[in-house]
């Protein structure tokens, strides 16, 4: 049963009160765009066994949409952040790197 | 192989069983095979036993991280069924259903392969007409099923409450020859087997990199070696993702984990399968007096084989509205297991985009029951490098195309 | 035999009886009894029988860790199976009885099993059983199913009479265990400040120590529980609960705790079980140790228990295990109990110590007792059928020649200590195999990792692997201040006898021969004996899972606590290597097993679900409403008359409704409001069709897609003002609409200026319907000043207008989906059911009646109108239902036009929507396919096309049907056959049509 803090409103949420909204910072592609290029945004996904970039909504609460960091394996949680945004902030890349100096980066 | 019977047992048991013979060999890997699978689970195994027996492969490696049968085939709620609407689905599930009722035999080894019966309740109107649906799909797809009345559910599950105050019970989807099986049994008789054919099962031997030239696969960097190959296949329910990648590709799924309790041994009380979904929740009865149950998935990607207490709560309370005996009976064991999920909640059985690899992967929540099915497709998926009818709407290529086997249907939303 | 004596018992109060039944018997015990030491009291040795053989039960424990000792407990909607007897709490007018035995506990026919033993060894129904292929359903199974289970399983029709809570708590730190370690820890945590809770599965405070002896800051341990007790419950910041088991830890510091609130006071209208759900950010697991059987012939025979168990029974319940007690062990600790047995007058003729040089101080002790011991030996064989006679003594290190027997009624046991590690585990904290010891203890630097990717759950006292009392109680503080994060305090001084060390003893005697070892019990309730084992390692079943699901080792109903350790030193051994590499089998919760009652807690019958009520929800149910569930709502389907059955009541309703006049509580549909100056920017997006253009003050039906392409809601979207659109949706699509919607502006469009609100509930909505709406309307607001024009003229057909009828704030929309003249009108909620009241009142010369759920399908099907979720299932686009005409081919982009671009969505091969009449008139089946030419590669019958809704037309008098047919709209004229499965074998022929079935050019409605 994770926590997690929702950016918006503070609170640290218990999962039953969140919505997991599957990998973050996917790129949409619309009308015009290859076949592949669509297929990769609807279905593909990284899927990692490590740290992974997530949407989850604070659904029974303040509403909002953020993004969290955390590892698939250890279920740990290295930072919550905005949804609107195109990539990680630096204070959650930072976090992530004190943790895994190994680690090659979200994309 | 010293064959398995009544007789054998006779004979040991009168020398304190020290003459029976080991279940399976414990090889040091070979430099190189025909065929490495990669995954010694259900389908991992399946799929070499029927490379043997259908397409004379036997020069084949099945290679396991951990030990046999140790993933989703032993953390499942065991239940075989092939009422699927969808005719790709139909047919592959019966062809396992199917498989499984000679399986003990086949095999020499009994795998309880008990067709009691499941049932899948309708509790609202619109899931009445989805199951009267499926149950015409059916009739044509040559899967045995029918609609059944209220009074039909309550003779066939005396301790079924069919008049709840939320969602009394309007019928339900019953199949008669679909039941269980023991899962463990399962991995291990096909284990046997495969180890009886020549092949190698080499357990605690984790794959840690693909080895490919030209566009092909020429073998698997392992914790005990490297193992050439000329082809391979991928079978990891759980860990598709990470071989996919490995190989150098991506897959249209995600890992989620999927619970499962069992309550404590009573004696018998309930002959069949039940699936609610309405309520999310299904249970059956273990021959060794467990009621077995299970829900659904976690919302989250997640490989630790744990999941929430909440869903536990969503389940019991489920069953507990359906079956309210459930209320005075103990959670005896709770535990989780990580099940891909692709996008349409299909499987895959597929070429990739690597050269002489193979995937099999995806089965969602409904990999147990497909086990010789999903073995039998592969198997010939890899003998010929092209599928056959059983696995030809299976591959990737669908989502490219928007051609998708969605199960789900049931989930279009009422009115 | 065990029996009562005339002294002691620390835990009971002799002055107040209580009694209970036994298998009918009448007995007696006291308060503070445990059943088990009730039974024990009472003589009862024997208890049950085991799953497998059948075999004799007797007690072997004194807590959680108990195999044997189920009982089927209490009668009717109270009634429960597999009660363990050492944690049942003893109260006035308990009935218990035992389980798994036919006809009775003392003559069991099952027992053939026993005898016939030698051929059922581990797993031996995988080699048998498989001739002929139907044996295993008809003849095997049942008899396997009937022998197997324990309990009996509660009556069908009895609903449990008990209730069930669930409490939520939030603590700083939350100490698992209130012995002397936990009470420890939650001292030297609570002084910190923090919020500390102390959880304690039993009824009392205090562990093993007041039984075990030793002091305590030069106090008895009682004394010190006591204080220590005291000062924490003096505190502000600490919660102390008892009779409440830490029964699952899960990620990121959740932990169910399972409180047994009134087990031991039925039916005083407390809820019997209360689960925490606790979320801690730090725990603090001190649940103490559990002692091991030693594997020696006979060891399950009724009499034979655990040594720790026989001292616990004397000291804290004054009863014996036997009047003869005969210690064997491999450690230190069991001399306390042949002390104790002494102590009681009771006669110890040997105590066995399997180490060749024996034990230390408390050894010293026992022989300045009088106490006999040999060193060096071990039971050969227990002697006895139901009840032991006695042991015959042989040389640990030989094959179990006998030296001599020895009479005895008792045997107890030790073969050392397992620290409980199972709240350390669940959650995934390491082991380390200690040595010397010869356990598994918790891995410190390996511990389970929280949310910040911190070890989150301390070991404190035993279950830390510590067992000398000074030990324990310095770990304790240790891991209370660890836990706290802060903070010094001395740990309490804890003196007590000096322990030589065990040794590991895991066959007794080491050389016994296969009969031996074929009576040595590993798992008592599932009968897996040392054989067992070394059969699964002989047939190659070598990891430790394989051989537990092989032998079903630990699989049993107390989940393996005393025979893991046993059984994976067995395997170890008979695979050759060293017991870490062997390893555990997983932990996981609960503890110890947990009423399904609790897990569900209050939602159940008609608390399952919220309920969802329109404001004129209880009109409908006192109208005698047959409702049906859709999403949390409840709908009428129909509103049958005295007599009526539902099909009457639903075709009246529709002729009604076509004649006269309808009322359709539409409330339910989802109303959302978005606004915003980039409002039709974004509606542009969410609709297949252009909504950016609509005009204020009109209506127009639209389409929402998935990105994926399909079909996924539609609704009659009015243009409010320039900034404002107002979107409905279906029932059951309004809260996922609005989260939809919400998801693409917040994570996508999160720079358009637009805002969504759901005001569903803030609205009730009526559908008034059919030739008379507008009478009955106009009738509402005669004599209103400045009431509503709701003429064709000032309110034409799909447009919307504010304004009053009759006393009522309404707006009125000019839409159908009947095809009748129809008003849907919205109020807000609080003057709804008024409005309805005055609709029914003033509607009564125009021949009003209300219609359900099934009437509307049924209109909107002759008018050839799709639902969601009949003629879409999720995998259609609006391409397939002939709605092209709601797709623009002018904007760029909307959510789902990419994906229908693909190959597969534009294939010419596409089901498509037509309507479908049979030719005798009858109604096709609900899902019924259309079969084309053969077969396919698979062998399945081809289909061609399937119904998606299908009805009696009352109005037409005929059956009439929609479905999607492969190249249908080119077919129009062809007749199709769709095959039944209603057993009769029968193809029904219907001819493909137009859909739109009544009143194709829409005159009805535009009047």
């Amino acid at each position: 049963m994770l926590v997690l803090e929702c950016p918006y409103c503070g609170v640290m949420a218990d999962e039953s009160d969140l919505h997991g909204g599957g990998e973050a910072h996917l790129k949409r592609f619309g009308p015009g765009s290859s076949d592949d290029d669509f297929e990769t945004y609807l279905f593909m996904r990284k899927n990692p066994k490590g740290v992974h970039f997530e949407r989850w909504r604070h659904v029974s609460g303040c509403g909002k949409w953020f993004h969290a960091a955390r590892n698939t394996m250890t279920l740990e949680v290295y930072g919550t952040y905005s949804a609107q945004t195109y990539e990680p902030p630096q204070d959650i890349i930072d976090a992530v790197k004190a943790k895994h100096p190994e680690w090659e980066g979200y994309k | 192989m010293r064959r398995y019977s009544a007789f054998a047992i006779a004979r040991e048991g009168v020398r304190y069983h020290q003459g029976w013979e080991r279940a399976w060999k414990s090889p040091t890997p070979k430099k190189k095979y025909d065929v490495v699978i990669v995954g010694a689970g259900g389908h991992g195994l399946a799929t070499a036993f029927y490379l043997g027996k259908n397409f004379g492969i036997t020069n084949v490696a099945i290679i396991e991280k951990g030990w046999l049968g140790g993933g989703n085939t032993g953390r499942n709620t065991t239940i075989i069924r092939s009422n699927y609407l969808q005719d790709p689905s139909a047919a592959i599930y019966e062809k396992a259903r199917s498989l499984y009722e000679t399986m003990s035999q086949d095999l020499n080894y009994n795998v309880m392969f008990s067709p009691r019966g499941v049932m899948m309740l309708a509790q609202t109107h619109h899931e009445v007409r989805g199951y009267q649906r499926t149950a015409h799909a059916n009739a044509l797809q040559g899967v045995k099923t029918e609609f059944i009345s209220p009074q039909k559910v309550k003779e066939l599950v005396p301790i079924m409450n069919i008049n709840g105050p939320r969602y009394p019970v309007l019928g339900a989807l019953w199949q008669e020859r679909a039941g269980t099986a023991r899962h463990d049994a399962v991995a291990w008789g096909y284990a046997r087997a495969c180890s009886d054919m020549g092949m190698d099962i080499i357990q605690k031997c984790e794959v840690t990199g693909v080895d490919q030239a030209d566009g092909k696969v020429t073998g698997v960097q392992t914790t005990l070696g490297d193992i050439a190959c000329d082809k391979m296949a991928i079978v990891v329910a759980g860990n598709s993702g990470h071989l996919a990648e490995m190989s150098g590709f991506r897959l249209p799924m995600e890992s989620v984990a999927l619970q499962a309790l069992v309550s404590e041994p009573i004696k018998p009380c309930m002959d069949v399968v039940v699936m609610a979904n309405t309520v999310h929740g299904y249970m059956s009865q273990s021959d060794k007096g467990e009621m077995v149950i299970g829900g659904g998935t976690d919302a989250f990607n997640n490989y630790t084989q744990r999941g929430s207490f909440h869903h536990i709560e969503e389940t019991v309370r489920a069953l507990v509205e359906t079956f309210p005996m459930v209320s005075r009976l103990k959670m005896l064991r709770q535990w989780g297991g990580i099940v891909d999920v692709t996008g349409d909640r299909s499987p895959i059985i597929s070429k990739t985009p690597l050269g002489n690899t193979f995937i099999n992967a995806g089965w969602g929540t409904g990999g147990f029951k497909s086990i010789p099915g999903s073995g039998w497709a592969m198997a010939e998926l890899v003998a010929k490098g092209e599928p056959g009818p059983l696995a030809a709407e299976f591959g990737m290529n669908r989502f490219t195309e928007g051609r998708f086997i969605d199960e789900s249907v049931a989930a279009g939303v009422a009115h | 035999m065990s029996t009562r004596l005339a002294n002691g018992g620390r835990l009971i109060d002799r002055s107040k009886v209580k009694n209970f039944t036994f298998n009918g018997k009448k007995m007696k015990g006291f308060e503070g009894d445990t059943l088990a030491s009730a039974l024990l009291g009472e003589g009862q040795t024997l208890v049950g029988r085991s799953f497998k053989y059948h075999r004799p039960r007797g007690i072997i424990a004194s807590g959680a860790e108990e195999p044997n000792a189920l009982v089927n407990m209490g009668e009717g909607g109270r009634f429960e199976p597999n009660q363990r007897v050492t944690t049942t709490e003893l109260f006035d007018g308990l009935t218990a009885g035992s389980q798994n035995h036919w006809p009775s506990l003392e003559f069991d026919v099952g027992v053939v099993n026993n005898y016939v033993a030698r051929w059922l060894p581990a797993g031996f129904y995988y080699k048998t059983f498989m001739f002929p292929r139907a044996g295993w359903k008809h003849v095997f199974e049942p008899i396997v199913r009937q022998s197997a289970g324990l309990g009996k399983a509660p009556d069908a029709e009895t609903f449990d009479a008990d209730r069930y809570e669930h409490y939520y708590h939030h603590t700083d730190i939350l100490v698992i265990g209130g012995g002397v370690a936990g009470l420890a820890a939650a001292l030297a945590a609570a002084k910190s400040g923090k919020k500390v809770m102390l959880i304690e599965q039993t009824n009392h405070w205090g562990g093993r120590a007041p039984v075990d002896g030793g002091t305590i800051d030069g106090k008895s341990p009682t004394e010190w529980v006591d204080a220590a007790v005291a000062e924490l419950d003096a505190m502000d910041n600490v919660t102390l609960r008892t009779r409440t088991m830490g029964a699952g830890v899960y990620d990121h510091g959740y932990v169910t705790g399972y409180e047994r609130v009134a087990d031991h006071t039925p039916g005083d209208g407390r809820p019997r079980h209360r689960l925490w759900r606790i979320r801690a950010g730090k725990i603090v697991t001190a649940t103490g140790a559990i002692e091991r059987p030693l594997s020696f012939a006979g060891n399950d025979i009724p009499g034979v228990m655990l040594a720790g168990a026989v001292r616990d029974y004397i000291v804290n319940w004054g009863v014996s295990a036997g009047d003869r007690v005969v210690v064997v062990t491999n450690n230190d600790d069991a001399y306390r109990t042949a002390l104790a047995v002494k102590a009681a007058g009771l006669d110890v003729p040997a105590i066995i110590d399997a180490r060749p040089n024996g034990g230390g101080a408390l050894a010293d002790a026992a022989r300045e007792a009088g106490i006999r011991v040999e060193n060096g030996k071990a039971i050969g064989m227990v002697k006895g059928g139901k009840s032991v006679t006695g042991v015959t003594l042989c040389a640990q290190q030989g094959e179990g020649g006998t030296l001599e027997e020895i009479k005895c009624d008792a045997v107890a046991m030790s073969g050392g200590w397992s620290p409980v590690v199972h709240l350390w585990s669940h959650c995934g904290g390491k082991l380390n195999w200690d040595e010397a010891n010869a356990m598994f203890r918790p891995d410190a630097s390996r511990p389970p990792l929280g949310a910040k990717g911190e070890g989150f759950v301390i070991p404190a006292g035993s279950a830390d692997g510590e067992f000398d009392l000074g030990a324990v109680l310095e770990n304790a503080v240790k891991a209370g201040l660890a836990a706290a994060g802060e903070g010094k305090m001395a740990a309490p001084k804890g003196e007590a006898e000096a322990e030589a060390p065990m040794t590991p003893v895991w066959i007794m005697p080491q050389g016994a021969g296969p009969k031996k070892r074929m009576k040595m019990w590993l798992d008592y309730q599932n009968d897996v004996k040392v054989s067992d084992v070394q059969l699964a390692a002989r047939e190659g079943y070598e990891s430790v899972e394989h051989t537990k699901r092989y032998t079903t080792l630990g699989m049993a109903t107390d989940q393996g606590k005393i025979s893991n350790i046993n059984g994976l030193a067995v395997l170890s051994d008979a695979l050759g290597q060293p017991i870490p590499s062997t390893g555990t089998t997983t932990f996981r919760p609960p503890y110890t097993p947990i009423s399904m009652g609790s897990i569900a807690g209050e939602a159940r019958a008609e608390i399952f679900q919220p309920i969802r009520r329109t404001p004129m929800h209880e009109w409908h149910e006192e109208a005698g409403a047959y409702m049906e569930p859709v999403g949390h709502w409840r709908r009428p389907y129909c509103y049958p008359k005295q007599g009526e059955s539902h099909e009457d009541a639903v075709y009246r309703e529709v002729l009604n409704t076509r004649e006269n006049l309808g009322l359709l509580d539409a409330s339910t549909l989802g109303k959302l409001i978005v606004r915003g100056p980039d409002a039709g920017k974004f509606m542009d997006m969410m609709y297949t069709n252009m909504m950016s253009n609509l005009a204020v003050g009109k209506c127009r039906y639209g389409l929402m897609c998935s990105e994926n392409g399909f079909l996924s809601d539609d609704g009659v979207v009015a243009r409010i003002d320039e900034d404002t659109w107002l979107c409905h949706t279906t029932s059951g699509g309004a809260d996922r609409i609005h989260g939809w919607m919400e998801e693409w502006l917040q994570t996508e469009w999160w720079d358009w200026k637009v805002y969504v609100a759901n005001v569903t509930e803030q609205l009730a909505q009526v559908a008034v319907v059919g030739p008379n709406a507008r009478k009955v309307l106009e009738k509402l607001n005669a004599g209103v000043e400045g009431g509503m024009d709701l003429s064709a003229e000032a309110l034409p057909f799909m447009q919307w207008r504010d304004g009053k009828i009759g006393e009522f704030d309404a707006r009125a929309y000019r839409i159908s989906f009947s095809g009748e003249l129809s008003y849907e009108i919205a109020v807000p909620a609080s003057q709804g059911r008024a409005f309805w009241d005055a609709l029914i009142e003033a509607g009564e010369e125009f021949g009003v009646m209300p219609y359900g759920t099934e009437c509307l399908h049924i209109m909107r099907a002759e008018k050839g109108f799709i639902m969601i979720g009949d003629e879409t299932d999720g995998t259609v686009i609006p391409q397939d239902l002939g709605l092209n005409w709601a797709i623009s081919k002018k904007k760029e982009d909307f959510l789902g036009k990419r994906a229908q671009l693909r190959s597969h969505m534009t294939d010419p091969e596409r089901w498509k929507l037509v309507g479908l009449e049979t030719l005798d008139g009858s109604v096709l089946p609900d899902g019924a396919y259309a079969q084309g030419e053969g077969v396919n590669e698979n062998g399945q019958k081809v289909v061609i096309g399937r119904v998606t809704s299908t009805y009696y037309s009352p109005t037409l008098k005929k059956g009439i049907a929609m479905g999607l047919i492969k190249h249908g709209p080119d077919r129009m004229g062809e007749v199709i056959s769709f095959p039944t499965v209603d057993g009769t074998n029968t193809v029904i022929k219907a001819r493909i049509c137009d859909p739109v079935f009544y009143d194709k050019d829409g005159e009805k409605q535009n009047v």
